[in-house]
């Protein structure tokens, strides 16, 4: 009981209670939604695992972002830096139809990762050193980075027949659960590392909350600026990787498409204010994930890809209202209420 | 009793687990200047937003006139004739002056805004209160003082009965309190009620009729100023008897500096930020910057600490030529700054006590040599004894705290650093007398327990004199003047900063 009051009080309670109810609204109406099978070959799978591994991606940039938005800064070009790194692995791996790499495909997994760093230290560069509003620094790489993309990509879309590729976003042979789930629970531990073994936390959070005074108490504020948007940019091409690999393919135009958007909401529904500060790592994974629920149950619900946006927008709202200040300070007057007329009837009983 | 513009009474306010004003009264009259006087947290601002609109009062009655007003919002209390001016001047400084004074409620002509009429009516407006300056230049073109003027002007013109001025002298140096006085005494004789609240006892002796002390969230009393003597006031608002006053006001004796030199300045100097400063501080020394606002003082302080470059003149540390690029650099070299601006560059308001203890040491350390919880818990929990910092616990967030404690938090982010040379600018501005008194002992028990050299920069003049051993004094952003030992005197201070023109 104790624990359950300390977890409602906790930062995190709101975004888990919006994530659960909306399994539960799966788990009545949509036709087996809580089922796990295991195939022959010792696979999970069903649609609880489906989500997970579709939200892989997402919570990855999701990760990246909530560093770039404690800072107070945003990072539009995330989508944009996925299509480059998608590109940069599939043209580095060739599409030779007789399925061999012309590039080694650890080389050319490094080597995106690298583009994407790149990418997220001219977000830095722009933004740390150069002032530059971090809207207007990464809106130029959004809109540049797609034609970067292209011309990498030479306009096409580069399928790759080299089998192994398929694996980043497929189940290795003899492991019961897709490869990009691995990789964003690596991630996800990575910053809980991060974390809990360096100061970057309380550095990104200050800077966040009053550039002026971190930079009177000594952290270097441009350094710190500079990595959470290099950081951001890792994130991005690490996305790269598993969204090219669940297509086996470079699409320069729709890789990634819209993905910083879901990325940023996914943040802000994990509690993280936009105008920066304190930040909660646990609740942007929870509201990626929260996310890829929304669609999978409107696909399941047999909602069209056309209406999907409409339909998600209106669950977005419900959320953001149940999580705003305002429906929190009703919700403790109401709490108070409900306190005060109880210790009002147990001095009656004492009488 | 009638005639009373405004009568508060029994207003009671409860925050969760605080009761911040438990049956409190106040009276205003028409025509009389009334301050409002209790330590930090005593309620004084709490019962200002309860008038104004800002807190709804938990119970109680507030009558204006006679008939009886609530205010939910800033802008019904504004309705009813009660105007406020905060501490912060809460203007928007990349408009004109006249937009300042008119936003929101700008005269119109056939649907749009007449500026000819903005600018003139805000011309004349200010010149009600003798200020004479451009109206069609931004704000950010005048003094702090300025400013808190046009402030006023604002809030004078719509139509109030009551004008609330929140510390507004401190950021202002004489002639600029003087001038605002005049303003003050103006609008008097115009028959306004002026609530006035400051911490410096001077400004109340020579401007207010009336004063309402409060304690703990409860009313001491009521006085006429002219029969309350200075040590009374004092008593009544910590709670202690005179004698026991008189003693706290002397911060005891002084440091005692030792022959060796920790940091040699040799005419440094920036352009357009000061001209030319020496000075050597001693280990063991308090040293004092003096001079009125805008002298030089705060610059001097930031150049030693690497906020701005120095592009004139020498630095020596310890006998060794230094440049500072940085804070981090004045760090590596062992010295300490607590800003003037605490809110602003100082306290990270959304974080804890703790965390923000830690904050410079951690810095020092880089961001891979995390400070384990445990050695932070233990640092924090023994500056929050050390200080005497009044919290809840050491993680309760930092913007919870009262002025004084948020800068005994912020000197405490130093001390864990273990420094050599600790610059405390305007360390007690806008504090109780009680932590007032506290810091300034303090400062001294560094120098001369622990050997740290302190730099001291206040606006109190007594303040300044009681607890340097040497005085600097700047004027117009240059040094004019070196004071030490018996020659550290009010009167002898007075006079450096006055310089030819007394």
């Amino acid at each position: 009981m104790k624990s359950l009051k300390r977890f409602a009080g906790s930062s995190l309670f709101l975004p888990v209670v919006s994530l659960l109810v909306l399994l539960l609204f799966n788990a009545c109406f949509v036709d087996g939604f809580l089922s796990l099978q295991v195939t022959e070959d010792g696979r999970l799978y069903g649609r609880l695992i489906d989500i997970l591994t579709r939200s892989s991606s997402l919570i990855i940039l999701a990760l990246g972002m909530t560093f770039v938005i404690a800072t107070s800064g945003i990072d539009i070009s995330v989508g944009a830096v996925v299509a480059i790194s998608a590109a940069v692995v599939c043209m580095l791996i060739g599409g030779r139809g007789d399925g061999v790499a012309e590039t080694p495909m650890a080389l050319a997994m490094l080597a995106s990762v690298c583009v994407g760093i790149l990418c997220g230290a001219w977000n830095g560069l722009l933004v740390a050193k150069f002032k530059i509003q971090a809207v207007v620094a990464t809106l130029i790489l959004m809109t540049a980075g797609r034609g970067v993309a292209q011309l990498l990509t030479e306009g096409q879309i580069i399928t790759v027949y080299y089998k192994p590729f398929a694996y980043i976003s497929g189940v290795l042979p003899g492991m019961p659960l897709p490869t990009n789930l691995f990789i964003a629970l690596l991630m996800v531990l990575l910053v809980v590392f991060l974390m809990k073994r360096t100061s970057i936390g309380l550095f990104v959070q200050s800077v966040g909350i009053n550039p002026t005074a971190a930079r009177f108490a000594g952290i270097n504020v441009t350094l710190v600026l500079f990595l959470v948007y290099a950081f951001s940019g890792f994130c991005a091409g690490v996305s790269g990787l598993i969204e090219s690999s669940l297509i086996r393919a470079a699409d320069a135009n729709n890789a990634g498409l819209n993905m910083e958007m879901d990325a940023i909401l996914a943040v802000a529904l994990g509690g993280t204010l936009l105008s920066g500060g304190k930040f909660y790592v646990g609740g942007s994974v929870i509201g990626a994930v929260t996310i890829q629920t929304l669609t999978t149950t409107m696909y399941a619900l047999g909602v069209s890809a056309d209406q999907l946006p409409v339909v998600k927008a209106i669950a977005v709202v419900v959320i953001c209202l149940i999580q705003s200040k305002k429906a929190q300070d009703m919700f403790d007057r109401f709490k108070a209420r409900r306190a005060k007329k109880h210790a009002g009837g147990k001095a009656v009983d004492a009488l | 009793m009638t005639g009373a513009l405004l009568e508060m009474r029994q207003i009671e306010k409860e925050f969760p687990g605080v009761r911040a004003l438990s049956g409190v009264d106040f009276t205003l009259n028409a025509g009389e200047i009334h301050s409002l006087m209790g330590e930090n947290g005593a309620g004084k601002s709490t019962l200002v937003k309860v008038l104004t609109g800002v807190y709804q009062k938990d119970g109680g009655t507030i009558r204006m006139n006679g008939r009886e007003i609530a205010p939910r919002t800033p802008k019904e209390a504004q309705e009813c004739g009660i105007s406020t001016v905060y501490q912060e001047v809460n203007l928007c400084p990349n408009l004109t002056v006249a937009e300042n004074i008119f936003i929101g409620r700008e005269p119109k002509r056939y649907g749009w805004i007449d500026w000819r009429a903005v600018n003139a009516r805000a011309q004349a407006l200010l010149e009600r209160l003798d200020v004479r300056i451009d109206v069609t230049r931004t704000l950010d073109h005048y003094s702090v003082a300025l400013q808190q003027m046009i402030a006023i002007a604002r809030a004078v013109d719509i139509e109030a009965k009551i004008l609330i001025l929140d510390e507004p002298t401190s950021s202002l140096d004489e002639q600029e309190t003087e001038r605002l006085f005049k303003i003050i005494r103006h609008l008097q004789k115009e028959g306004m009620g002026i609530i006035f609240i400051s911490h410096f006892l001077e400004q109340v002796y020579t401007l207010c009729d009336h004063v309402t002390i409060l304690r703990n969230g409860e009313l001491v009393g009521a006085y006429e100023t002219a029969r309350l003597p200075r040590l009374e006031l004092i008593a009544k608002m910590v709670g202690k008897e005179v004698g026991d006053v008189r003693t706290m006001g002397e911060a005891g004796e002084k440091s005692e500096p030792k022959e060796e030199v920790f940091l040699e300045a040799k005419a440094i100097g920036a352009t357009g930020v000061l001209e030319t400063v020496d000075m050597k501080i001693h280990k063991g020394e308090v040293i004092g910057i003096a001079g009125l606002l805008g002298s030089g003082r705060t610059e001097t302080a930031e150049l030693l600490f690497g906020i701005h470059a120095i592009d004139r003149g020498s630095l020596f540390v310890k006998g060794k030529p230094w440049h500072p690029d940085g804070p981090m650099a004045a760090m590596r070299q062992k010295i300490g700054f607590c800003p003037e601006d605490r809110k602003a560059a100082g306290i990270i308001g959304d974080l804890t006590v703790r965390e923000n203890i830690i904050l410079a040491m951690q810095a020092k350390e880089g961001i891979l040599r995390h400070i384990p919880y445990a050695e932070q818990a233990r640092i924090a929990d023994d500056c929050i004894k050390l200080l005497k910092i009044k919290v809840s616990g050491r993680d309760q967030l930092i913007k919870n705290l009262s002025g004084g404690n948020q800068q005994k938090v912020i000197i405490a982010r130093w001390l864990a650093t273990q420094p050599d040379l600790l610059i405390l600018d305007e360390p007690t501005r806008g504090i109780d007398v009680g932590t007032k008194a506290e810091i300034q002992k303090m400062a001294i028990a560094l120098a001369k327990k622990r050997g740290m050299s302190v730099v001291f920069i206040s606006s109190e003049m007594d303040e300044m004199v009681r607890t340097c051993t040497k005085l600097i004094v700047l004027r117009d952003r240059r040094k004019v003047a070196e004071l030490a030992g018996d020659a550290v005197s009010t009167d002898a201070l007075m006079k450096a900063i006055a310089g030819g023109a007394a």
